[in-house]
């Protein structure tokens, strides 16, 4: 039986070579590619970044796709960046790291947020703004710090404060300050949770697992190729994008930390994260909080190859969905994928590098049993049949966000090119590109390799 | 309109919990055929754990008759034989059901204390079998728990609004005569146990886990590869199984950790003093909430102290007589037969609408305008909300909004449902999006050519199927519709106030009221939670109607002198939730003087009796009752024990009339007002306007407090016996008059004893 389906795979990658379509391009509609993307390395959060700001490791990205595609500052017209939990002193934290890293201050930067995938919001600012013919040149990239998230005085603590601000006599300040109670210093501190459920992400991916009946071991299994490709893939040094950065006071850190490869035994050790005692969800089969921040030089084509680039891949057609938050809060990749198949032509057949974030090994799996599923097709996704699973071999080759981590907002760019030097290493055409995000939020993106 | 806006206000007060919290028992007790064949329960082996299914055939809940008893009883003892098998899971196949209470028609089928004793010593020894079970039993908990699952060595359950533990017994009169008493002192504290007991309340998934009710929680998962109710279902079997093999390996402990404040409780009930006084303290409350007309409370303190002081073969003993005798009261015949009467009046016996109601407008946005939008757009309803003015509108959709948010602060909503639902009203001053309106319910001032103008208003906004509601307390459904182009699809829907709390939804059908039309007020009052009656119209329909009579007669026995505080104590004494005279200040004097005005003009001499004087001389003082300050007492923000008013005097003397001596004893003040109510209500199934006398205890008991533990008007009259009544109403009627005069059906069933409104 295993052989006769390895067969059958091994006869599909052959069929692979004759594609639904040549490309992807459209007649009346400027090609925007990539010229390339880097990011720092992505740490565990409370490692070499803990002392930095969000800007800090923004810039430090900028300033490695500057080096490395020596792209002169003043041609780019705008920069995006995404971010999910905010520095409130640095809101706009596209604009001060990109003052900081040199850029023109006449360039104009903001930032968005998405949740995770917010970096893939940046891109897609960035698609529409050259697609209209606003822009020509745009940097887009993402960033977060987890080591260090702002956690605030109470509502009751801020009120005081600001009255105390407004209060103007001796006698009124007194009277404000006799209002103050112990229980107004007790901190309100930024969870990953739903704001609509209150239901932490853990949860939920938890939940979501059992729905799919996901067992524990396919979970740590997952987690376990995903750490052992990851690790092979930085061991062979395919991971490119990845720019040194010497941070101040500290040693040049030139790769990714979280990558630990473990065995099934001691991965089964772990007791769940989330649902206690009996849930799936453990540390170990869950992407873990993420420090870092990616940025990529995005262009028309034709100013590219005028500027003598060589591209590294097109981006074509994507789609944003959203379901419900509470039940399918991480099926975003199962309703985006075939939609954006189907809108830019394609099928699952001609996608030769899938690349999917991995916020838990439940929530890919559920996404695989879901996608695989023509019960979920017709019911929830108003589908006939299932779109597929894809297929192993060509999915995450060279690990996940599970273990080379997932900086919230800057993970989408390394979605981008992860699947662009895929797809030139391993001479594919098509890369898709999928993640879920909080908010029942999903996105998908087709990327093109740039020929050679 | 005003009138019933305040006789609602008897929901607030504390002896009245016993009534909002019947909602509960209709989901907690259920009937069911008789089965003969063994399909109640089967079982599988999974490894070494038996999983047992309970899936009572041809019933939407499984309840525990005798067959599912004795098969149950055959299961287990195949499972405790079985060598293979180590541990057992129960769980209901029925989505969102366990096993939901006691089979109230097999207790109703007894005619002795001594049949239901036995009932309930079987059981009791079922249940302590499978508490002293050496394989442990898992029992999964979806939507209620009851003694069963307490008997089981571990409990899990799901986590979401719809899962409730209680023991709901109380509330029909009778206690958990399955070891109940016995088992959940020691399970959840005695103290936790008695409010549990004593109160009926539900208690939340959540708050269960706390109190060591349930060991633990799961919470119920969405879409995957089937529906999720089915693979919720499988996942708590999955999740429950390695429970049970826990238990049996002994890796997991039934016990759990207690908190410090439990451990002190637990410690200080070891003290026989402080025992003593915990038993002391509870009776006296509830002596104090019962006024002593609800025998079951008592006894369940009785049997908790039996089983903790003499140890649990004298419990087991004493609970199972105690029920037997309880399941033979009179109180335990009226609440279940308002039991009945409840689940009757969830039904639409109208059958489907046509077309749905998605869209409400509701035209004023006062107390009751705004209260019905707030049981509508927690349900679903897109609402609009009019008014004529901005700030009217203001307030009522503040009312709206505090109501959701008081459901946040007790945790029954979230802030984000709160807003979503929130977002399901639309406040407006004019007629946009009437066109799209399913119906449209009035709530302007009970003002008969304001409500003509209305109507005429609205009928030119709405579309053709659009019914017109008129929420009115008194004024005659007919004469709103006489100037409507379409009085086939004009209805009264008479809301009760405060609309989120009262239950009761009373709705009016004319001549001309189309059955479709009558259908969709239905399905819209169940769908906002209502328990209905539908009556004919006329004047005061039947809530109001029946109250007026009695109202008429409070007034003659404060003219004949009796001090209001008497008056209260004497009408909450006899079951009453308030007083009589509070009633009234509770009303608004103005209000009842509206409304005796009307239904004097209609019934003329039979409506007599108190000096409407009295009522206009207050009105024209301002003692209006709550709401002014003053009326017969005197109320202050934040004083709780309310004074009389002493302004009152001089009217109260100036109108002075003697008291007659033979009909002036405090039984007979108390049965001048009761049976006065009784006869009006009587009167009405005789004329028609009530269709059953379901309908008209239901509407009793739940719009306007007749007491619970009496089970309505015409339960009443059957426990407490037609004849009795009818003597008592001749005496009356020989001091004072036509007032009265006992009316034909209630004479009939005097003069034929075999006669009863409930056969």
């Amino acid at each position: 039986m295993t052989l006769v389906s390895g067969w059958l795979l091994y006869g599909w990658s052959i069929a692979v070579q004759t594609k639904t379509k040549k490309t992807l391009a459209k007649p009346n509609i400027r090609n925007i590619v990539v010229v390339d993307g880097v990011r720092t390395p992505f740490l565990l959060s409370g490692t070499s970044y803990k002392d930095l700001m969000p800007h800090d490791v923004a810039r430090a990205a900028l300033t490695g796709l500057l080096h490395r595609t020596s792209v002169p500052k003043e041609v780019v017209d705008y920069i995006i960046f995404g971010t999910v939990i905010q520095e409130v002193k640095t809101s706009n934290v596209a604009r001060e790291a990109a003052l900081g890293a040199g850029f023109s201050d006449k360039t104009p930067a903001h930032t968005v947020t998405m949740a995770c995938i917010s970096a893939n919001q940046a891109m897609t600012t960035g698609v529409g703004l050259i697609a209209s013919g606003q822009c020509d040149v745009v940097v887009a990239g993402g960033v977060e710090l987890m080591s260090d998230i702002p956690i605030r005085h109470s509502r009751k603590m801020r009120k005081l404060m600001l009255d105390l601000n407004k209060a103007k006599s001796v006698g009124q300040r007194l009277s404000v300050i006799s209002k103050f109670r112990l229980n107004f210093l007790a901190p309100e501190l930024p969870a990953v949770a739903e704001f609509s459920t209150s239901e932490t992400m853990g949860h939920s991916a938890d939940r979501l697992a059992a729905a799919f009946a996901v067992s524990r071991l396919e979970q740590d299994e997952y987690a376990l190729r995903s750490h052992s490709l990851a690790k092979k893939a930085q061991d062979e040094g395919l991971l490119s994008d990845v720019v040194p950065f010497k941070v101040p006071g500290k040693d040049t850190v030139t790769k990714d930390n979280g990558i630990r490869p473990s065995s099934l035994e001691q991965m089964a050790k772990l007791k769940p994260a989330f649902i206690r005692p009996y849930g799936t969800v453990t540390a170990a089969n869950s992407s873990f909080l993420t420090d870092g921040a990616s940025a990529m030089l995005i262009m028309a084509e034709e100013k590219a190859l005028a500027m003598g680039y060589k591209p590294k891949a097109y981006l074509r057609d994507f789609m944003y969905v959203s379901q419900d938050p509470k039940d399918q809060l991480l099926l975003g990749p199962t309703y985006a994928t075939p939609k954006v198949l189907e809108k830019a032509g394609l099928t699952m057949n001609d996608i030769d590098a899938f690349e999917f974030h991995e916020a838990f090994s439940g929530q890919i799996l559920a996404n695989f049993k879901a996608m695989d599923s023509d019960w979920f097709a017709q019911n929830y996704m108003g589908r006939k049949t299932k779109i597929g699973l894809p297929p192993l071999e060509k999915f995450n080759n060279w690990g996940g966000s599970l273990s080379l981590g997932h900086p919230f907002g800057a993970t989408g760019c390394r979605l981008v090119m992860a699947a662009a030097n895929r797809l030139r290493k391993e001479g594919g055409q098509y890369g898709l590109v999928a993640a879920c995000a909080a908010g029942g939020q999903g996105h998908a993106m087709i990327v093109e390799a740039y020929p050679k | 309109m005003v009138a019933c806006r305040a006789i609602g206000i008897l929901g607030r007060f504390s002896a009245f919990r016993i009534l909002r919290s019947r909602g509960y028992i209709c989901r907690n007790f259920t009937e069911s055929s008789a089965l003969l064949t063994r399909t109640h329960i089967n079982y599988g082996v999974k490894g070494d754990v038996a999983v047992i299914r309970i899936n009572s055939p041809n019933s939407k809940v499984n309840t525990l008759n005798k067959e599912l008893h004795s098969e149950f009883i055959e299961v287990m003892n195949e499972i405790w034989a079985s060598d293979q098998i180590r541990s057992a899971v129960l769980i209901s196949s029925k989505p969102g059901c366990f096993i939901a209470g006691a089979d109230i028609n097999m207790l109703a089928a007894c005619k002795t204390p001594q049949e239901v004793t036995q009932i309930s010593q079987e059981a009791q020894r079922t249940f302590e079998k499978l508490e002293k079970s050496t394989k442990p039993v898992v029992a999964i908990l979806q939507s209620h728990g009851d003694t069963l699952a307490v008997s089981c060595q571990y409990r899990i359950a799901t986590k979401d609004r719809k899962t409730v533990l209680g023991t709901p017994e109380v509330l029909l009169g009778i206690l958990p005569g399955a070891g109940g008493t016995q088992r959940l002192p020691k399970m959840v504290g005695v103290p936790a146990a008695f409010d549990m007991m004593l109160t009926g309340r539900n208690i939340r998934a959540d708050r269960a886990k706390k109190m060591g009710l349930v060991d633990q929680l799961v919470e119920p998962l969405g879409p995957g590869l089937k529906p999720p109710e089915e693979r919720t279902i499988e996942y708590l079997e999955e999740v429950a199984i390695t429970f049970a093999k826990g238990l049996a390996d002994k890796k997991i402990s039934p016990k759990r950790d207690k908190g410090l404040v439990e451990k002190l409780t637990a410690y200080a009930m070891t003290i026989p003093f402080v025992r003593q006084q915990v038993y002391k303290k509870v009776e006296e409350k509830v002596r104090k909430q019962t006024k002593g007309l609800y025998p079951a409370p008592l006894k369940i303190i009785d049997v908790v102290k039996t089983g903790i002081e003499q140890g649990s073969d004298a419990g087991y003993l004493s609970e199972s007589q105690k029920f037997g005798e309880l399941a033979m009261t009179k109180e335990s015949k009226a609440l279940m037969g308002l039991y009945h009467g409840q689940v009757l009046c969830k039904k639409n016996k109208f059958g489907a609408p046509q077309k749905d109601v998605k869209h409400l407008a509701i035209l004023g946005a006062g107390l009751m305008g705004a209260g019905i939008a707030q049981v509508s757009v927690d349900k679903g309803l897109k609402t609009l909300l009019k008014d004529a003015t901005l700030t009217g509108l203001g307030r009522g959709q503040q009312q709206v909004f505090k109501g959701l948010n008081d459901k946040v602060k007790k945790k029954a909503l979230t802030s984000f449902e709160r807003d979503s639902i929130f977002s399901n009203l639309t406040g407006q001053l004019d007629y946009q999006g009437f066109e799209k309106a399913d119906m449209v319910i009035e709530a302007v001032f009970e003002d008969l050519s304001l409500k003509h103008r209305v109507l005429k208003e609205v009928e030119a906004v709405i579309p053709d199927h659009c019914v017109f509601a008129s929420n009115t307390s008194a004024l005659p459904i007919s004469e709103i519709a006489a100037v409507s182009k379409r009085p086939e699809k004009v209805i009264g829907m008479h809301y009760f106030s405060p609309v989120d709390k009262m239950q009761l939804l009373e709705i009016i059908t004319t001549e001309k009221t189309s059955k479709d039309t009558s259908a969709s007020a239905v399905a819209v009052g169940l769908k906002q939670g209502k328990v209905i009656i539908v009556v004919k119209d006329g004047p005061g329909f039947y809530t109001t109607r029946c109250l007026a009579p009695m109202m008429s007669e409070v007034i003659r026995i404060l003219q004949e002198g009796v001090d209001p505080k008497k008056l209260d104590s004497l009408t909450t004494s006899f079951g009453f939730p308030v007083g009589a005279a509070t009633l009234v200040d509770e009303v608004g004097v103005d209000v009842a003087k509206h409304v005796a005005e009307d239904l004097g003009k209609a019934f003329g001499e039979r409506f007599g009796g108190g000096n409407p004087e009295l009522l206009t001389q207050m009105v024209s003082k301002g003692f209006l009752g709550r709401k002014s300050g003053k009326g017969f007492y005197i109320y202050q923000e934040g004083v709780k024990n309310k004074n009389l008013n002493s302004d009152m005097d001089s009217i109260l003397a100036s109108l002075k009339i003697p008291p007659k001596s033979e009909v002036s004893s405090d039984e007979d003040i108390q049965f001048r007002l009761v049976t006065s109510f009784v006869n009006e209500a009587v009167m009405c199934l005789q004329e028609g306007i009530l269709a059953t006398p379901a309908e008209g205890d239901i509407g009793a008991v739940f719009g306007l407090g007749f007491p619970p533990c009496l089970g309505g008007p015409f339960c009443f009259v059957d426990l407490y016996g037609a004849q009795k009544l009818v003597d008592r109403l001749k005496k009356y009627e020989a001091a004072y008059g036509k007032q009265f005069t006992p009316c034909q059906l209630l004479a009939d069933h005097a003069n034929s004893p075999n006669k009863k409104f409930y056969q």
